[in-house]
Parts: structure tokens; C-alpha cells; sequence
């Protein structure tokens, strides 16, 4: 078994600009997703919009901190969750089922150090 | 018992051309490690050619060469220096038991090893070059010749592609039923690429790379072997077949190209002809029926074709309007419009090729131009005809193209 991290990206603003029923549909398939796939899900949060972030930048002998996300895009990280899987096709198979209905999402393996 | 050393080395190349990929995804297996899966199957080749002018050349070789490959792996495994690696294992499904008498029956795993180095998460150039690698057996230097490129950069591409399957998890596994339409057809894209840049070097001196063209009909009639029933498998071996069987009479004995209208019909591989024409048939009787197999039907109606005057062009048409249709793309709409040129008129095909001019993806195909450049000099428009020949020397780097060219230009002065 390994683990992997998938990352939710989305378009904040047409986030935003959903209907809170819109809303309330997209946690319920957050929930169907989370029932279905309870074995193998390992943990997962929603984050709250990029622009509450902070980033901090260190070299150069200094530490910068600066308001936002680390790199600026139209799809931002929105959530994340960490599954366990077999292998990379099972995993790929478990990301299909996330609904992400204002972007897509990623599936990284997680780096284990031997 | 003793071989003669020539018998044993013709023995032992013939193994390693048809019984690599056999033997090393069932080392694999033992492993859990390509590149020490390799490494074993290497020495039980060398073993071979050591063994087998001795005690003869096994029955089965495969058998014999696996059996070796799989002992000299356990003897690895069983000394530990495999254990404090840094890579992780492959990542497998159940490994089922060993039979509990007789002769120990390998599984053919060659379909997994398939799977596993054409895996969509490659990047495309890394997929071609681990299966010609791990399941041809040809050398990283061999393999850099074909893609032209060096060496290094060859050897650095599949170190990363390994290290990807394992990091990533790519398993060893036949893929799910529900998976396996789409897996297959990112192997046949593999096996189809090994053959076109076989068939029409892109670069080179030479048109046609044999050593290519025959790993890729050998990759294709092995993946007939293990997915008999399926449609797309029979319709790619059909056109690799039917383009194949055309191969003595597309250049002169100086090298120079001879297109369709004047090659000699009657050196074309007629047996080649009908094992494609047969496996068209199978291929054709899927609904909607694929790529591959339409392509190979056009190629089929050219095979059968007593002349290039006697050739059905209306029926050519209407196999491109089916292609163009349900695979719809610029190489083909080109294609068609030359078959609309021949089926109806130049006119009617020049009328089709200008309709393609502002298609990004033809602006740097050689071909387009080439296409035009003929169909003018056919209706004596000289001046815009040499414009086009000139457009498609820019275009192409293959030796045998050019010189082409340059004779066509050359006779438009006369």
C-alpha cells in the first residue's frame, strides 16, 4: 500500500459566485465521496480562499513574508485529500470520484524516505 | 554432446529476438525490479552461449532462459545486496503458487510488462523507449539510434521512466477490464510510432529502418497472440502488414523513391497482402469500427488494385468520409483531398488541398505541399507547381524525399 496526496484546484471566483444550494449539493457529493471511499481516505480538509494565505519566502540570508498564495493562478488549491491505495491506477481511479465541479484535481504519490 | 559454436549463436540471437520480453516479465515477477530483473536476464543469455554448445540448445529455450534468469535473481535476492536499495518495489498483484510437481509452468507475462511500460502516467517518447528496451531487448544504444538521439540522453530518459513506475506506483498488473480499451490503445500508438518512423525514416539517409519496421510487426503479432478478440489489435497488424508488403517496390535499385502509380504490383508481398486483407475483414466487423482497421481497408483497396488506373478511388473516398468522420484530424483530411483529386479530378482535389492551407497543424507537412506541387504540374500550372516543390524541400529532412523532390522540380524546367 501506498499513500497519495490528492490536491483540489479550483477557480475561486466562480466558487464564490456559487449558489448556496449549489453549495450545499457540493458537500453532499463531498460526502457520498467520503462514504464510498472510507477505507481508503486518510484524511482531507478544505482550505479557506487563497487570499487569506501568507507567504513566507526564505534565502538569500533573509525571510520575506508577503499576503496570498505562493504562486498566483486562476485555479488555486482548495482542498486536499490523503488516500492509501494499492497503486497508482487504483489511486487515479479513487481521484475520478472527487467532485470538482470548478476545476480538476491532482494526484501526487507520497515520497517515502527509505 | 557438442554444438557447433555458429548453430549455438544463431540458437541463442533467435532467443533473444523472440523470447526477450517473455523472459524478463517473468523474472520481473521474482525481482520486483526492472533493472535488476535486466540485469539477470543478461546473464542468463551469457549463460546460454556458455552452456549450450555443451549440453545442447533446450528444447525450450524460454523455459530454459527464465528458469536461469529466476535462479540467478533468487541467488541475488538470497545474499541481501538487493535489500538496502532505495528504490521502492513494483508494485504487483497475487504472484500464484507454484505448482506442486513437474515441470514449473511459467505465466506469460508479457501483456503486464507491455502494460507497464506503455502506462499512460509515462510521458509518450519515455513509453516507446522502455518497450523497445524491456520488452525487444534492444540495447540503450539501439534505442537511442532509433529516436536520434545520443546515448546519454537515451539512457537518462528510461533511468527516468523507471524510477517514475516505481516512485509513482505504477503497478505491474494486466489492467481491469474497464481500463484495458484504454491502455491498449496507448500500446498500439506505441507499436504504430516504432513502425511509421520504420517505414518512413523521418531523417536519414535511408527511407525505410527494416530493424523498426520488424519490431513493430513483431510487437503487433504478439499482442494478437495474447488479445486475440480484439478489433483494434487486428486492425493495426492489417496496415502495418498492408503497408509492409509494398516495401521492395518503393525505391529503385539507387535508392531513389517510386511512388504508388509506378511501382511494380508484382513484387508486392502477397502473402503479407492476404493476412492483412484477412485480418481487415475480422477488424472491420466491429461497430463502429476503428482507426486503424479503416486505414487498413484503404490500404487493402490499394493492395488489390490491379493498377494504379484500376484502382477503386470512389470506394477510397468513402473510407476517408468514415475516417474523417469518426477520428476527424488534418493528416488525414489531407489524405482524402489527394483521393478526391484522383476519384473526381485535379481540380476537385486541388479545390480540396487549398481548403486545408490555413490549418495550423499542415503548415510545417511537407506533404501537403508535395501533394499540391503534383496536382499542379498535372494541369500544367508550372510557376505556382515549382513554388510548391520548392515548399516541400524546406519542409523535409528525409535524403530520399529530397532527392525526390529535386527531380521533380528539375523536369518542371524541361
Amino acid at each position: 500500500m501506498s499513500e497519495y496526496l490528492i490536491l483540489l484546484y479550483v477557480d475561486e471566483q466562480a466558487s464564490a459566485a456559487m449558489s448556496d444550494a449549489d453549495r450545499a449539493e457540493l458537500l453532499e457529493r463531498h460526502g457520498a465521496f467520503q462514504q464510498k471511499h472510507g477505507e481508503a481516505i486518510r484524511g482531507g480538509d478544505a482550505l479557506q480562499p487563497s487570499a487569506t494565505g501568507r507567504t513566507i519566502h526564505t534565502g538569500d540570508g533573509g525571510v520575506g513574508v508577503t499576503d496570498g498564495p505562493y504562486a498566483e493562478t486562476k485555479e488555486a488549491l482548495g482542498g486536499f485529500y490523503l488516500i492509501e491505495a494499492p497503486h497508482l491506477d487504483a489511486a487515479v481511479a479513487i481521484a475520478a470520484d472527487v467532485p470538482a465541479p470548478n476545476g480538476g484535481v491532482e494526484v501526487r504519490p507520497i515520497l517515502v524516505l527509505g | 554432446m557438442t554444438v557447433p559454436a555458429a548453430e549455438v549463436a544463431a540458437a541463442v540471437a533467435d532467443a533473444h529476438r523472440r523470447e526477450w520480453g517473455f523472459v524478463l516479465a517473468a523474472t520481473v515477477r521474482v525481482t520486483r525490479d526492472l533493472d535488476l530483473a535486466e540485469e539477470c536476464v543478461q546473464d542468463a543469455y551469457a549463460q546460454a552461449l556458455q552452456t549450450w554448445p555443451e549440453r545442447g540448445v533446450p528444447a525450450k529455450p524460454a523455459a530454459w532462459l527464465t528458469t536461469a534468469a529466476r535462479n540467478r535473481a533468487l541467488d541475488v535476492l538470497r545474499r541481501g545486496s538487493r535489500f538496502d536499495r532505495l528504490a521502492p518495489m513494483l508494485v504487483m498483484d497475487d504472484v500464484e503458487p507454484a505448482p506442486a510437481d513437474g515441470e514449473p509452468d511459467i505465466p506469460d507475462d508479457r501483456l503486464r510488462l507491455i502494460c507497464t511500460c506503455c502506462h499512460p502516467a509515462l510521458a509518450p517518447e519515455a513509453r516507446v523507449a522502455l518497450t523497445l528496451r524491456l520488452v525487444c531487448g534492444l540495447t540503450t544504444a539501439e534505442v537511442a539510434r532509433a529516436f536520434l538521439v545520443s546515448e546519454p540522453t537515451m539512457a537518462a530518459r528510461i533511468t527516468r521512466a523507471k524510477k517514475k513506475i516505481a516512485g509513482a506506483g505504477i503497478p505491474y498488473h494486466v489492467p481491469t477490464a474497464e481500463e484495458l480499451p484504454e491502455r491498449i490503445e496507448a500500446v498500439l500508438a506505441v507499436v504504430h510510432l516504432v513502425f511509421t518512423t520504420g517505414h518512413a525514416a523521418p531523417s536519414g539517409d535511408r527511407l525505410r529502418r527494416g530493424d523498426l519496421v520488424e519490431r513493430a510487426l513483431d510487437l503487433a503479432r504478439l499482442l494478437r497472440a495474447l488479445l486475440p478478440g480484439d478489433a483494434d489489435v487486428a486492425g493495426l497488424l492489417a496496415l502495418m502488414l498492408l503497408t509492409d508488403a509494398r516495401r521492395a517496390t518503393r525505391v529503385d535499385e539507387g535508392g531513389e523513391l517510386i511512388l504508388l502509380p509506378d511501382q511494380d504490383r508484382g513484387q508486392w508481398d502477397a502473402a503479407e497482402i492476404a493476412e492483412g486483407v484477412a485480418l481487415v475483414r475480422e477488424a472491420l466487423r466491429r461497430r463502429p469500427p476503428g482507426r486503424f482497421a479503416l486505414q487498413a481497408a484503404i490500404a487493402a483497396v490499394h493492395a488489390e488494385a490491379p493498377s494504379w488506373n484500376g484502382t477503386d478511388w470512389a470506394e477510397i473516398v468513402a473510407l476517408y468520409d468514415v475516417l474523417l468522420q469518426l477520428y476527424p484530424s488534418p493528416v488525414v483530411a489531407l489524405n482524402r483531398a489527394v483521393a478526391v483529386g484522383f476519384a473526381r479530378g485535379v481540380e476537385a482535389g486541388l479545390t480540396e488541398l487549398d481548403a486545408l492551407a490555413a490549418e495550423p497543424q499542415l503548415a510545417t507537412y511537407g506533404y501537403l505541399a508535395a501533394a499540391r506541387a503534383d496536382f499542379l504540374r498535372r494541369v500544367d500550372r508550372i510557376a505556382e507547381a515549382r513554388t510548391a516543390y520548392e515548399e516541400a524541400l524546406v519542409l523535409t529532412s528525409n535524403e530520399v524525399e529530397r532527392r525526390f523532390l529535386e527531380r521533380r522540380l528539375a523536369e518542371l524546367s524541361r
